[in-house]
């Protein structure tokens, strides 16, 4: 993160958060701190209690216990329409009966902004989104992703203390998503405000993000850049649901473990003894040999990449990602052996 | 796509069928409200004339309207905040605001009125004995027809996005009903109050039985006197719901063409 955009932005601090619904505890003592201009981005499956907190930051949602504070300032008790924050929602959300510039122009007139400032500020906010012309529209005459970014520049232009997206792109279709995931991550650049960016999507998530937290039941499993949390899983969970894993038979003794016949270090949080190494498929080199044990099921051709599953003699099938031009040399049936790179692993029981 | 010729005729014919079968008494009521007295040849307006020109029918005229506003005024005022704030923050309340709406529906408006005899008796005594005191039971008639009317515009709308979209730019409760979710069902606040002021004009039960000279009442009471007059009155009325209920279908499909659902 740059110092201008710790400039720019709040710190949010969220303590020991936990929101029960009846017999479900939706989120269960969640502890998350963000830095002053971040992109937080919280990871996890449906129910994992990402949105919940989420809407508890914006003050739409009361938690059963726990604090929230901005720069500072508990906001625990302080109403949504007081906390100064700009959020864009999973659903389309521009006001259907306003053009495109009243509604971004609309939380400046809850703040009692004259109407001259409302239009500049409004039209800048537009430009910043590449919406400029289509100012005098109304809602229904935007094609979706346009309906996102008039809902980002909205949010923006009450220039909130911290910016809340939620899963704002899943209603879009994919090349959209992309486009309009890359214009978030430049406009939050620019701008510098602190974000939370909640989504299930995690190609998403480790795109835009400074940090990611994985969430799992209602508590924060990780919290960490995307490069760490992709090649240092801290917990099982994260290992799994982050990327694609092998689950391979491994041994551990001390801060080395056994995997396909190969000494790899181990991650801290392993299990000692026997377990399962979670590795990467494209931690997994195949090489032809006749004698190698493990012989080829399938070739999938992902265009630059291929992915190749090996069966092992015990039956255990292995994923490995190779360069095309290495993969399509293979043929279902080919003996081979496989080979680990020597990088840290998780060890899961 | 064109239809086969048989068909054409079929769907022609039926139109004529139905436009009869509604405008034929219009028309009858038309003829009859125009004719001279003693079957003289000629027309005339006097009977229309007399709508303006009697003291007691003008002021059950004035009565009725004013009922009819202050109606749609208080149904408004009560039902569109409750209706948006039970959606919006106590959803678990809306089967039973649902049946207090419609139980009137259930009730026959003999037993109510009977049932509310003795209130509206403390009523006008506070209040004094004006026609517009009805206003409550009225309010209380038009509830199940203002509540489905109002109930489907809200239903059509993302109304729990909108609010918390709203509230998260700095709006208060106020601001979200009133301009966020408000212009949004006008198609359903405008059907609600059309209807209201349907069912106010042509209410009689209740105010015959609690004593008050409203249009349907004074028409019913012109009838034995001057039966023209009163069928001048009664095709008055209809022609005047008709124009409040087609101007509903304008403005709903102007509102369309905005792009504001309703």
């Amino acid at each position: 993160m740059t110092d201008s955009r710790a400039e720019h932005g709040l710190a949010v601090e969220l303590s020991d958060l936990t929101r029960v619904y009846g017999s479900v505890r939706a989120l269960d003592g969640l502890t998350l701190h963000i830095e002053p201009g971040e992109l937080v981005a919280l990871l996890g499956p449906s129910g994992c209690g990402k949105t919940t907190a989420l809407r508890i930051l914006a003050g739409l949602d009361t938690a059963t216990s726990g604090t929230v504070s901005v720069g500072g300032k508990d906001l625990t008790k302080v109403p949504a329409s007081k906390r100064d924050m700009g959020m864009v929602f999973q659903a389309y959300s521009l006001f259907p009966h306003m053009t495109v510039v009243d509604n971004v122009a609309f939380g400046l007139k809850m703040r009692g902004r004259d109407g001259a400032a409302r239009r500049q500020r409004a039209g800048d906010m537009l430009d910043l989104v590449g919406l400029g012309e289509h100012a005098d529209r109304y809602a229904h005459q935007l094609s979706g992703g346009q309906q996102q970014r008039v809902a980002l520049a909205r949010a923006l232009a009450i220039e909130p203390s911290v910016l809340l997206l939620d899963e704002p792109l899943s209603a879009l279709d994919a090349k959209v998503r992309v486009q309009l995931r890359d214009e978030i991550r430049r406009v939050q650049i620019e701008v510098g405000t602190t974000t939370l960016f909640v989504t299930h999507d995690q190609e998403e998530a480790l795109a835009v993000a400074d940090r990611v937290g994985v969430m799992n039941a209602g508590r924060l499993e990780q919290l960490a850049p995307p490069a760490e949390l992709y090649s240092a899983p801290a917990t099982k969970f994260v290992g799994e649901f982050v990327g694609l894993s092998n689950r391979l038979p491994a041994q551990v003794s001390g801060d080395t473990a056994v995997v396909l016949g190969r000494d790899v270090p181990v991650l801290p949080g392993s299990t000692t003894g026997s377990g399962h190494a979670l590795v990467r498929p494209e931690a997994v080199s195949v090489v032809p040999d006749a004698g190698g044990g493990a012989r080829v099921a399938t070739v999938m051709f992902l265009g630059p990449l291929s992915r190749v599953t090996c069966r092992l003699p015990d039956g255990t099938d292995v994923v490995a990602q190779l360069a095309s031009t290495e993969a399509l040399r293979l043929q279902p049936g080919d003996a081979v052996r496989l080979e680990v790179a020597p990088e840290p692993v998780l060890v899961v029981g | 796509m064109r239809h086969p010729a048989g068909f054409r005729v079929f769907r022609a014919v039926g139109l004529l069928v139905f436009a009869a079968y509604f405008f034929v008494p219009l028309l009858a009521m038309l003829d009859f409200s125009t004719q001279v007295r003693g079957s003289a040849p000629g027309r005339t307006w006097d009977n229309w004339e007399f709508m303006v020109t009697d003291e007691d029918l003008r002021s059950s005229i004035v009565a009725s309207l004013l009922l009819a506003l202050l109606t749609v005024v208080l149904m408004v005022v009560l039902l569109v905040p409750t209706m948006v704030w039970v959606r919006l923050r106590v959803p678990r309340a809306r089967p039973l605001i649902e049946f207090l709406c419609l139980l009137p529906l259930t009730i026959p408006a003999l037993v109510i009125v009977v049932g509310i005899s003795n209130v509206y008796s403390w009523v006008t005594y506070l209040l004094g004995d004006s026609a517009l005191v009805l206003t409550f039971a009225y309010v209380v008639l038009v509830l199940p027809y203002s509540y489905r009317a109002i109930d489907a515009a809200l239903s059509a709308i993302d109304a729990a996005t909108l609010s918390e979209a709203a509230r998260s730019l700095g709006a208060g409760w106020f601001t979200v009903i009133a301009r966020i979710i408000m212009p949004n069902i006008t198609g359903g606040i405008l059907g609600a109050a059309f209807i209201s002021v349907a069912l106010v004009l042509g209410e009689y039960v209740f105010a015959s039985l609690l004593r008050f000279d409203t249009l349907p009442v004074a028409m019913a009471a012109l009838y034995k006197s001057n039966g023209p007059a009163a069928m001048a009155a009664a095709l008055a009325s209809m022609i005047l719901v008709a124009v409040l209920l087609i101007g509903l279908t304008f403005l709903s499909r102007d509102r369309h063409k905005q792009g504001a659902s309703s």
